[in-house]
C-alpha cells in the first residue's frame, strides 16, 4: 500500500484486536500499525490479554456441569416444566432431566468402577466436541501447522505417546488439537475437518494401568454421536454430530488400525 | 433435537462467564443456577429463532446487577468512580501480574463487556443487547478495559508477556 493511512478510530482499533475487520480495512490498519510500532505494541498486548484470558478460564468448559446445576434445569422444577410446556420445549425439559439423572447417578456410584466409566468417557468427549466443534475463531490451541509441537505437548502432559491419526485419505485434514483438564490427569482433543466443513473430534484420556481393552461402544449425546474404546494406555473417542453413525463407526476403525499398526 | 444440545452445551459457556466474572467458583455456580431458574421462568419470553446464548447473557447480566446492588446498595455500578480510584493506585507501583485479579480490578461494567467480546465471542452487537448500552458505549468500555488490564498485568509501557503454558 503506497499511502498510509492518517487516521484509524479506536474502535477499529478495537475491532482489529478482535479480528472481526474484513480484509480491506484490515489491510488499511496493518498499515497503519506499520508505522507506529508503539500502537502495533500495545494492540499485540491486547491480543495476548484475550489469549490469556481464554488459557485462564477455558478449562471450566471441561468441568462437569455440578448436578445442582441440571437439576435447577430438571423436570423436578415445576416452574420449568410449565415454562417448557407454555414454549413446546418438553423435549428440552427431558433431554436436560435425563442428563441430570446420568449425573447423579454417576455421582452416586463414587469412584466409578473401571467400566462403569465408560459412560463418562462418551460423556465428556460428546460434552468437548459439542463445546469447540462450532467455534469458529478458536477451534484449537495448537493448530496443524506446529503439528510436532502439539503431538510433544500432549504426550508430555498426558505421560504416554499420544498420536494424531492421519485422515487425510478419508477427506479430513487435520485443525490442530487442545489440552482439556481432568482429574485425574488431563485429556487430549484433536478436532478434524473436511472440506464441507465438517468436524470430528479425537478425544484422548489416560486409563488406569489395570483397564482392559474394550470393543467399540456407540452413544448419542444430544446430536453428538460417539463411538469409544479403550486401548492399553488410552481411552479414545471419536465424536461428530455431522456425520452419520456407519461412516463414524468406519472412521473409528481407520484411527484404531492407525494406533495399532 | 438441536435446541436441547445446545442449552445443555450451554451450562459451560455460562460457568465459564460466570467464573471469570465474579472469580470465585462457588459464588460462580450460584450466580449460573440464578440464572438458569430465572431463565426457565422467562423462557416464553425468549423469541424462537435468536441467539439463545446471547439472551442467556442478558439474564445472567441482570441477574448479576441485582444481586451487586443488593449486597452493596451504596456503590453504584458507575463506569468512572472505580476508575479514578484505580488511577491513583497505579503510582504505587501496582503490578497485577495475575491475570485474575488484573480481570477483578476492572470496574464491573468494564469487565463485563471485556468478557463477553473477548472471552465469550460476541459481536459488539451481541454484548450491547446484552448490557442493554449502546454499541458506542460498548466500544467504549472495551478499549478501556484492554488498556486498564494492560497496565495492571504488565505496567506502564511494559509488553514483556508471561508464558503460559
Amino acid at each position: 500500500m503506497s499511502e498510509i493511512p492518517s487516521t484509524v478510530g479506536e474502535a477499529e482499533l478495537q475491532a482489529w484486536v478482535d479480528g472481526r475487520l474484513d480484509a480491506a480495512r484490515r489491510a488499511h490498519v496493518d498499515a497503519w500499525l506499520e508505522a507506529r510500532p508503539e500502537e502495533a505494541e500495545r494492540l499485540s498486548a491486547y491480543r495476548a490479554a484475550r489469549d490469556q484470558l481464554h488459557a485462564q478460564y477455558d478449562a471450566v468448559l471441561d468441568e462437569p456441569v455440578p448436578a445442582a446445576l441440571l437439576q435447577r434445569a430438571g423436570p423436578g422444577s415445576g416452574r420449568w416444566r410449565a415454562a417448557a410446556a407454555v414454549a413446546g420445549w418438553i423435549v428440552l425439559g427431558a433431554a436436560v432431566g435425563g442428563v441430570a439423572g446420568w449425573e447423579l447417578r454417576a455421582e452416586r456410584a463414587g469412584a466409578p468402577a473401571a467400566q462403569s466409566d465408560m459412560p463418562i468417557l462418551a460423556h465428556r468427549a460428546a460434552l468437548a466436541h459439542a463445546t469447540y466443534a462450532p467455534e469458529v475463531r478458536h477451534p484449537v490451541e495448537v493448530g496443524a501447522d506446529q503439528e510436532p509441537h502439539l503431538i510433544a505437548w500432549l504426550s508430555k502432559r498426558l505421560g504416554g505417546n499420544v498420536k494424531a491419526p492421519q485422515l487425510g485419505a478419508e477427506g479430513l485434514a487435520l485443525v490442530g488439537g487442545r489440552l482439556l483438564p481432568r482429574d485425574p490427569g488431563p485429556v487430549a482433543q484433536f478436532m478434524y475437518q473436511n472440506a464441507q466443513g465438517q468436524r470430528v473430534t479425537l478425544y484422548v484420556r489416560t486409563e488406569a494401568p489395570d483397564q482392559r481393552e474394550t470393543a467399540f461402544r456407540y452413544a448419542r449425546d444430544g446430536n453428538v454421536r460417539v463411538f469409544y474404546w479403550i486401548d492399553r494406555k488410552f481411552g479414545y473417542a471419536l465424536s461428530s454430530s455431522d456425520l452419520e453413525r456407519d461412516e463414524l463407526l468406519r472412521l473409528a476403525n481407520v484411527v484404531y488400525r492407525q494406533l495399532n499398526p | 433435537m438441536s435446541d436441547a444440545r445446545s442449552l445443555i452445551a450451554l451450562i459451560p459457556r455460562l460457568r465459564r462467564y460466570a467464573r471469570a466474572l465474579v472469580g470465585d467458583r462457588a459464588a460462580a455456580d450460584d450466580l449460573v443456577q440464578d440464572t438458569l431458574e430465572r431463565a426457565w421462568s422467562k423462557l416464553h419470553l425468549f423469541r424462537q429463532g435468536t441467539d439463545l446464548r446471547a439472551w442467556l447473557f442478558t439474564v445472567m447480566h441482570n441477574v448479576h446487577v441485582n444481586r451487586v446492588r443488593s449486597a452493596r446498595p451504596t456503590d453504584a455500578l458507575d463506569d468512572e468512580m472505580p476508575e479514578l480510584a484505580q488511577r491513583a493506585t497505579q503510582g504505587d507501583a501496582l503490578l497485577v501480574r495475575d491475570l485474575e485479579r488484573g480481570i477483578a480490578a476492572l470496574p464491573a461494567p468494564q469487565r463485563e463487556v471485556l468478557l463477553l467480546v473477548a472471552l465469550e465471542d460476541l459481536s459488539y452487537e451481541q454484548a450491547a443487547e446484552v448490557l442493554g448500552i449502546p454499541i458506542g458505549t460498548v466500544m467504549s468500555r472495551l478499549a478501556r478495559a484492554r488498556e486498564k488490564l494492560r497496565i495492571l498485568m504488565y505496567g506502564k509501557g511494559g509488553t514483556k508477556l508471561q508464558v503460559v503454558k
